[in-house]
């Protein structure tokens, strides 16, 4: 049981849920966006989050565009993880979406909702980073279509009244080789302790890694070395964990020591997995 | 623009009948379920997501209803384990002896029934990920795999 009272309210449209948003902030009623909701009532249940009103953005039919747009995807954020997986429209986010929670958490669990959530993992963005994706955001008479890198810097940074629309991925990536693991401290549905995932595109691969900081990330340096072709599979592994030791988490789910030994276990992995695999064909 | 605001009569559609409750916005399904409408089969495990004792059907969908705001349930169909009446699943668990306390058994009939009802012929992988959601301490899980098997095969 949720022990506060608040106020619901399910709009329609993108400017009736902005201006439901700033109507009652102005009213002190501490509005929050709400897409699956699972972590707002998870964390309000056991009093470590609340709120005053909630506007579920699950009506808005933006929100839960799933198709093409000529050579671009477009996932509304208010999909669940299922809609995701079961469409299998882009094989490396039904991979990753599928990883996340359990299968019946995935019919609820919002594709926005995993982006902003404020536990640390947030998967789904292993793959829009990686895509050079584009994020639609709604907010005080805007609507703004901004790279991701623009407003995922470790978490989502939307301004107070802001809620993501939707993302939108290139064809030309959907298609390109790709790698995923997540490897858990015991059980197969936990939090990762290291979730990577790779694409290989014009020749290049990409990284992009969750559970080994405090965030989710992709880093050019570790790009560049993972792509060095002076040096074996085994080095490049090594000085991609000494590049990042300064990040790696070091928690109940795993030392920093572990999770060097799998990092550089499943980097040797994406490589062996990705050395025969041609350039992305675009 | 649909709104909920304090304690409010609303209508809802479980099991093919139309059912009046009063709930507040903040109430979740799984209490408005059992406290107002008497149907105990939906249980209280974690409540928090993780057992999926609680489980129902969302227009056709395994939902956790501890982690679903009353509210959200409005305009959709739910389904009960008491909307099953004599489902193929609820015989193929009593032939397959696949409970033992009972206590997860409704989550885990709804989650088969969906399955079957999505999925015609899923290969193992698919019916090991979707029973992953649910957790049954007695370990019944071998029976539980045997009873959606026999279902899904025509057995049942």
């Amino acid at each position: 049981m949720i022990p506060f009272d608040f106020e619901y309210y399910r709009p329609d449209t993108i400017q009736e849920a902005v201006d439901t948003f700033r109507q009652l902030d102005l009213e002190g009623k501490s509005p929050v966006y709400y897409g699956g909701g699972t972590e707002l009532i998870s964390m309000a249940r056991v009093g470590s989050r609340s709120f005053g009103s909630v506007v579920d953005i699950k009506n808005i039919p933006e929100c839960r565009i799933l198709g093409f747009d000529r050579d671009v995807l477009q996932l509304g954020s208010a999909l669940t993880l299922s809609d995701i997986t079961e469409s299998d429209l882009f094989p490396l986010l039904t991979k990753t979406a599928g990883r996340i929670a359990d299968h019946t958490m995935q019919c609820k669990i919002t594709f926005g909702g995993n982006l902003a959530s404020t536990i640390i993992y947030r998967e789904t963005a292993l793959p829009l980073l990686l895509t050079d994706a584009r994020l639609t955001v709604a907010g005080e008479n805007v609507l703004a279509d901004t790279e991701i890198s623009q407003v995922f810097r470790d978490r989502l940074t939307l301004q107070k009244g802001s809620f993501l629309v939707k993302a939108s991925i290139g064809r030309r990536f959907l298609s390109a080789p790709y790698f995923h693991a997540k490897k858990t401290k015991n059980e197969k549905i936990d939090y990762p302790l290291l979730t990577a995932a790779g694409v290989k595109t014009d020749g290049t691969i990409r990284a992009a890694f969750s559970g080994l900081a405090s965030y989710p990330f992709r880093d050019s340096n570790v790009e560049t070395l993972l792509n060095d072709s002076n040096l074996d599979f085994s080095q490049r592994a090594d000085k991609i964990v000494q590049a990042l030791s300064g990040i790696i988490l070091n928690d109940s789910y795993g030392s920093a020591e572990y999770r060097k030994f799998v990092l550089k276990n499943t980097v040797v992995n994406i490589l062996e997995t990705m050395k025969d695999q041609g350039p992305c064909t675009a | 623009m649909y709104c909920l605001k304090g304690k409010s009569a609303i209508q809802l559609n479980i099991n093919d009948e139309i059912h009046d409750v009063v709930i507040r916005p903040s109430d979740v399904l799984l209490h408005t379920l059992r406290e107002q409408l008497g149907l105990t089969g939906a249980k209280p495990g974690c409540e928090n997501g993780d057992c999926g004792a609680c489980t129902v059907l969302v227009d056709g969908w395994p939902v956790k209803s501890c982690l679903m705001l009353t509210a959200e349930a409005i305009g959709k169909k739910i389904m009960t384990v008491e909307g099953l009446k004599s489902a193929p699943i609820q015989r193929a668990f009593i032939e397959k002896f696949a409970f033992q306390c009972g206590y997860c058994t409704s989550g885990f009939l709804m989650v088969c029934h969906a399955l079957a009802a999505i999925h015609q012929n899923p290969p193992d992988a698919v019916i090991d990920e979707w029973l992953q959601s649910n957790i049954c301490r007695c370990t019944s899980y071998e029976e539980i795999g045997t009873a959606i098997r026999a279902v899904l095969s025509g057995e049942m």
